[in-house]
């Protein structure tokens, strides 16, 4: 049952990511794209797009995404609940905790080593990503290089690292630099 | 009276949350500085300290940091309603958002213009992901700590190289530092 199946494959997307933000995008990348085959790479990757670029978070975006687009409303509503619900459980027991005795730091401990290992899982999504941006959907190789895209990537990267310009400035230039360069040459 | 005051409290938690959801953008650090500007500065609701307290539990919690610090906020607030509203506030926009979109979705994916936006949007995104991973990256590597690089390095292996699946990797993780907790506390 395709509700069903949409509220754990996001119910492991909320129960797994963590640290927030782009925490989940790797899990979600695992569940919707390689284990269930609901979007393709290049509809991951614009789903990723639309999700940085209109509020709220990454999970609760995707889950709206790919729920409507698999089973309309109330996919939507199963696979947003799915993402949610392990932190309506997991984080009221930590309020009660914290209102309580003040203290989780132990827990908070054991969360802490997961920091590295998350860093790298957002690597490798990220890099999937920018082999989408670099190859589109073809093969790697010299034939589907997307030049275009290489340089806004490169340009933009450096423009956040060296400049710290916002985000979202950054990408909305970017696309318009890319209509720019299609349609001038 | 009392049900009345109760009421309107999480009227206001509703509204507050709903609004701060919708006008958020860029994730999870930033929803935080404006629930504390909201709910310590204007309404008094929650002090400051706690306030950080919070943002620490939701940011080291799963899921998602807005709607974590949603629910502290609104236990802290209101108690179970309270958890309830605040959460609903904080998913509704961008639900609807996205229901808009997806709805749009396979019209604007055909039409050339919004294609050549999107991709040139995509390479924007994946400078933004990879320049936050360098940030975090660099913050680790700092630690200087050889336990916290291997982690690192071994976990960017098993899901660039081998594609292992990313919960057994974070689970792995979470094993390690369970045992190095453990061992650390009978060591000192």
């Amino acid at each position: 049952m395709v509700y069903l199946q949409l509220f754990l494959s996001f119910l492991k997307v909320g129960m797994f990511s963590i640290g927030g933000g782009y925490a989940a995008m790797p899990l979600i990348q695992s569940e919707v794209v390689n284990e269930r085959g609901w979007l393709t790479m290049r509809e991951f990757t614009d789903l990723i797009t639309i999700a940085e670029m209109t509020p709220g978070p990454i999970a609760v975006n995707s889950a709206t995404f790919v729920g409507i687009r698999i089973a309309g409303i109330w996919g939507a509503a199963a696979a947003t609940f799915g993402c949610i619900f392990p932190s309506c459980i997991i984080v009221s027991l930590l309020a009660v905790i914290y209102y309580k005795y003040n203290r989780v730091s132990t827990l908070q401990n054991i969360l802490a080593s997961l920091r590295p290992a998350v860093v790298a899982l957002i690597a490798g999504a990220g890099i999937s990503l920018l082999r989408t941006v670099a190859f589109g959907d073809g093969a790697m190789h010299v034939e589907n290089v997307n030049w275009a895209g290489i340089f806004l990537f490169a340009a933009a990267f450096v423009l956040l690292r060296k400049r710290k310009w916002n985000p979202i400035l950054v990408m909305a230039l970017c696309g318009a630099a890319n209509m720019g360069i299609h349609i001038f040459f | 009276m009392e049900r009345n005051s109760k009421r309107k409290t999480l009227w206001q938690l509703f509204l507050s949350t709903l609004y701060i959801s919708a006008f958020t953008f860029g994730g999870g650090f930033v929803i935080i500085t404006f629930m504390k500007r909201k709910f310590v500065d204007e309404l008094h609701w929650i002090n400051e300290e706690e306030m950080l307290d919070l943002a620490a539990l939701a940011q080291s919690s799963p899921g998602a940091i807005a709607v974590n610090a949603a629910i502290l906020v609104g236990w802290r607030v209101a108690g179970f309603a309270g958890m309830v509203t605040a959460v609903l506030g904080t998913i509704l926009p961008p639900m609807l958002i996205l229901s808009v979109i997806s709805l749009f979705y396979q019209a604007f994916a055909s039409n050339r213009y919004v294609t050549l936006l999107l991709k040139g949007m995509q390479a924007g995104v994946v400078a933004v992901i990879l320049d936050v991973v360098w940030g975090l990256g660099g913050k680790v590597v700092r630690e200087r700590s050889a336990f916290l690089c291997v982690i690192m390095a071994a976990a960017f292996v098993a899901t660039a190289v081998f594609e292992v699946n990313v919960i057994l990797i974070i689970l792995a993780a979470a094993v390690a530092g369970a045992v190095r907790a453990f061992c650390g506390r009978r060591r000192g």
